[in-house]
């Protein structure tokens, strides 16, 4: 049997036909594996979801109670069977409850990784190598001018630049579901203990995270606090809000950015980004380079990113490797939008 | 050096100068010597190297990555030494054995001894041991293209403000200063008594003039003031004096205090005699002043040829004497001053100098006709080149900075249009949640009836409260964004008619329009007009023939 029997892309996604299911659908479907709960991986409709029950539990936040016919959790390690195919689960360190699925078919692998890193994140499980016959990657950060470091870093430069301006008020654009958490994690990790505000349109999530045992500080809600009184402060809001009128609530604001793109200038100014963080939850070049080699995959497809240069690399390994054109992925922080109306009230 | 990379890379992304001042000062204080010194050097521009070319920077990339790789690197980053800065890989033998990150002043000391041989294999050493921004801090240095938005003077007021010190105090020492500028600090920390400056050439701060309104006149006599033309170039001060070994020392400098002297080797030969002059330095073909679409042909060049000095030749005239041989003139009066002018000028007898004319007149409505009308209220040919008048007090003093009452610049009216607002902008720091840049067209006739071409773009001028009323329009009328542009209703009946102002306009293949406005702003909004009758391109080439009409070529590297 040859791999792409297995797995095949189609307009609605990835498809198992000898599982009868599809890997993070962008349409309805009968049954979905999903890998991770951002909107471009978890959507609502289909008939029946197989998740992690972190995963689920985000979709339904966001979706309400009937985001799906019916649901099943899966855990990390845990195997299942799907028509000719079982697939088994493994932490892929992306967000809360990210996964990796690997599906088997008779003597042959797939590891489907949805986005992934393999950095330091303490607000979720860490990734872990899955050997395979062909790996499916992310090529979200797949140049090598993409490099991260180490995040703990990142903070201290936000941290350096509050006690810097202490009469302003430092406003962090973060991705909603997992990148926030994470940057409030790290800066209570690098000691900073007075209260964190977040933006109306993070509560949730936020919320949610800490009711999973992640302990986040105090957090409060930034919505009614005076404009004096945010001198001094970090605020986490989600990227869009961050060149919104949203943010003449605060005194004279240090606009900061939390994202892998921070590492290129050009995209950093055309933001009116002052204050780049280079805090990603994908892996970086050296990254995806380590993982590819480390599953021990003979043959790599390249999803959603900078496909021509992994692909690129791969091959000049002796690796089978070619781009897969899957549509409908994107970069989750230059889609996050709010709701109407959210964002002047939030 | 990763200090130092950390202070340049802030300042990039920082746009307002008071906070660029305080990240500044904020590395001055944190950083010891010798460190710190170089850094001032290099943010003023004092550090000069046998520059590595980018030819270099590219060979250096090419021994250590895939070439397939990098050219999709450098095709999504677009610019070199970033590229190589973030894709560079550290050489692996080192990971076990790293030797420290080097400093700033190991770089620019090994780099002033280096042989160009050397220098490969130096840079690739820098490289492994520096992270990512230190590496782009190094290639910015080594390459000579900071680019930063931090001005010479910008650095030296971050310095002053260490110690609590006018900038212009250390403005006034500055030349005699030499990097590291240990001096300096140990003065601005108060370990020391002030350097003493011992140029024989020294910048001597600035006197400028404030804008008169139509209500100052009533308070203001005739008789106590004298009128000059108000020339369209740039301010400086020619200054010479005679150095340890008698020798005749000249300097040019702008009125920030930038010695430009380099820039001008033309007009230096002529400055023979010892003396500070104040004056305007101006482009003069055949004894006419150019305009200052030409004169800019000359400014920011880093190599003077021939050709340019020929084409532009460049000319100063002059207002005011500082400095008469060795005696300090600043303490008399005007009058007093202009007549020892008058005769210094007299002695130099150069074709590269003259004199400001006076405008005679008895009476401020004198003045107001000679102002509407330079040609013949003596300004003649030259006419095109007034920007309107100054007038000094009889007795004025020559004081640093902007003294009230003394001397008062009355601008010749702006040219004004009515365009209509085509797209909108983020502005940056506090205005970045506003649409605050405005880029704004008049109409032409094309293909399918009459339709708006860009013409300028404009981000003052305007009230805070208009600039609400702007942002609420922009945002209720958008009809396509494009990042952090937003495209904005205008059409005949619907869009926002904006009265820009301008002082002058030139020729301009890079704009679609053909057109380029010097100095635009929003002068007024037009909400009681409808966009179609708006100006149209004829009235602005219209306005383009009544001006100078010698075409400057465009600059090859602006």
């Amino acid at each position: 049997m040859r791999p792409q029997n297995i797995l095949i892309p189609v307009p609605a996604g990835l498809r198992c036909k000898p599982g009868g299911f599809h890997i993070d659908p962008v349409r309805p479907v009968e049954r979905a594996v999903i890998t991770h709960g951002h909107s471009d991986h978890a959507r609502p409709g289909h008939g029946h979801v197989l998740a992690t029950q972190e995963t689920l539990d985000m979709m339904r936040l966001r979706y309400g109670d009937n985001f799906a016919g019916s649901t099943q959790a899966i855990a990390y390690g845990e195997t299942v069977k799907l028509g000719d195919v079982t697939v088994s689960c493994h932490p892929a360190g992306h967000v809360l409850g990210s996964a990796q699925m690997a599906v088997t078919c008779k003597d042959i692998c797939i590891v489907a990784s949805g986005d992934y890193k393999d950095a330091h994140d303490p607000t979720c499980t860490p990734f872990e190598v899955v050997p395979c016959d062909v790996f499916i990657t992310e090529a979200t950060f797949g140049l090598p001018v993409f490099r991260h470091g180490n995040a703990a870093d990142e903070v201290k430069k936000l941290l350096a630049s509050v006690a810097l301006f202490p009469e302003r008020a430092h406003l962090v654009g973060a991705y909603s579901l997992g990148k926030a958490q994470r940057v409030i994690k790290l800066i209570r990790e690098a000691g900073y203990d007075a209260p964190i505000y977040l933006h109306g349109a993070m509560e949730k999530i936020t919320h949610y995270y800490q009711s999973r045992g992640i302990d986040l500080g105090e957090l409060r809600p930034v919505k009614g606090v005076k404009k004096a009184d945010l001198a001094g402060t970090i605020t986490l809001a989600p990227p869009s809000a961050t060149s919104d009128v949203w943010t003449r609530r605060f005194p004279d604001p240090v606009t900061a950015f939390a994202s892998g793109w921070m590492r290129v200038r050009a995209r950093a100014r055309q933001r009116g980004v002052e204050l780049p963080l280079v805090i990603s939850d994908h892996a970086d070049w050296d990254g995806l380079c380590a993982t590819i080699g480390a599953t021990g995959a003979g043959e790599i497809w390249v999803t959603h990113g900078q496909e021509d240069a992994l692909v690129h690399w791969c091959q000049s390994k002796g690796l089978t490797a070619r781009p897969l054109a899957l549509v409908g992925y994107g970069d989750e922080e230059e889609e996050e939008t709010l709701p109407p109306g959210e964002s002047a009230e939030a | 050096m990763n200090r130092f990379a950390e202070l340049l890379d802030r300042l990039t992304y920082e746009p307002r100068r008071n906070n660029k001042l305080r990240l500044i000062t904020g590395y001055f204080r944190e950083v010891s010597d010798p460190d710190r010194g170089y850094a001032l050097a290099a943010l003023t521009g004092a550090l000069s190297f046998k520059h590595a070319k980018a030819g270099l920077i590219r060979d250096l990339i090419a021994s250590r990555t895939d070439p397939v790789l990098f050219e999709l690197s450098y095709d999504y980053v677009g610019d070199l030494s970033e590229t190589v800065a973030l894709m560079w890989p550290k050489a692996q033998d080192i990971v076990h054995n790293n030797p420290p990150p080097p400093t700033l002043t190991e770089v620019v000391t090994t780099l002033r001894t280096l042989g160009k041989a050397e220098l490969p294999a130096q840079l690739t050493r820098w490289l492994d041991e520096l992270d990512e921004t230190g590496r782009w801090a190094l290639l910015k240095l080594v390459t000579g293209a900071m680019r930063i938005g931090v001005s010479a003077r910008l650095a030296k007021t971050a310095a002053a403000a260490l110690g609590d010190k006018d900038p212009h105090d250390v403005e006034l020492i500055w030349p005699g200063l030499a990097s590291p500028y240990g001096e300096l600090f140990a003065w601005l920390e108060g370990r020391a008594e002030k350097p003493v400056n011992r140029d024989p050439a020294p910048f001597r701060p600035v006197m400028l003039a404030h804008a008169i309104e139509d209500s100052d006149f009533a308070n203001l006599d005739a008789s106590d003031f004298v009128a000059e033309w108000k020339w369209d170039g740039i301010r400086i001060q020619a200054i010479s004096g005679k150095g340890d070994d008698d020798r005749i020392v000249t300097r040019l400098y702008s009125r920030t205090g930038e010695d430009i002297t380099g820039s001008f080797p033309d007009l230096t030969p002529s400055l023979r005699l010892p003396g500070a002059i104040d004056g305007e330095l101006l482009v003069l073909r055949e004894g006419r002043v150019q305009s200052f679409n030409v004169l800019q042909q000359r400014l920011n060049r880093k190599s003077v040829t021939p050709k340019l000095m020929k084409e532009y030749p460049i000319h100063l005239r002059a207002y005011d004497l500082l400095s008469d041989g060795e005696t300090d003139l600043r303490e008399l009066p005007f009058e007093q001053r202009r007549t020892k002018l008058e005769r210094f000028i007299t002695e130099l007898d150069d074709d590269r100098i003259d004199l400001s004319d006076q405008i005679p007149f008895a009476t401020w409505d004198a003045l107001t006709a000679a102002r509407a009308d330079p040609v013949s209220a003596g300004a003649g040919e030259d006419a095109d080149a007034v920007e309107g008048v100054m007038l000094k007090r009889r007795d004025s003093a020559y004081l640093p900075g902007r003294p009230k009452g003394q001397w008062w610049k009355w601008k010749r009216d702006p040219h004004i249009i009515d365009a209509v607002l085509m797209y909108a902008q983020r502005g940056h720091g506090k205005r970045s949640s506003y649409y605050s840049d405005y880029t704004f067209g008049v109409w032409t006739a094309g293909e399918s009836g009459d339709q708006l071409v860009p013409v300028g773009k404009a981000y003052f001028g305007f009230t805070d409260e208009e600039l609400l009323q702007i942002d609420r329009f922009v945002r209720r009328n958008t009809t396509e964004k494009f990042g952090p542009v937003r495209h904005v209703t205008h059409e005949p009946d619907k869009g926002l008619v904006l009265e820009v102002a301008f002082e002058g306009l030139a020729r301009s293949p890079r704009h679609k329009s053909g057109v380029a406005m010097r100095f635009p702003r929003i002068s007024r909004l037009r909400w009681d007009k409808p966009p179609r009758e708006a100006d149209r391109l004829e009235t602005l080439e219209r306005m383009l023939k009544a001006e100078t009409t010698i075409a400057p070529p465009e600059p090859a590297t602006p």
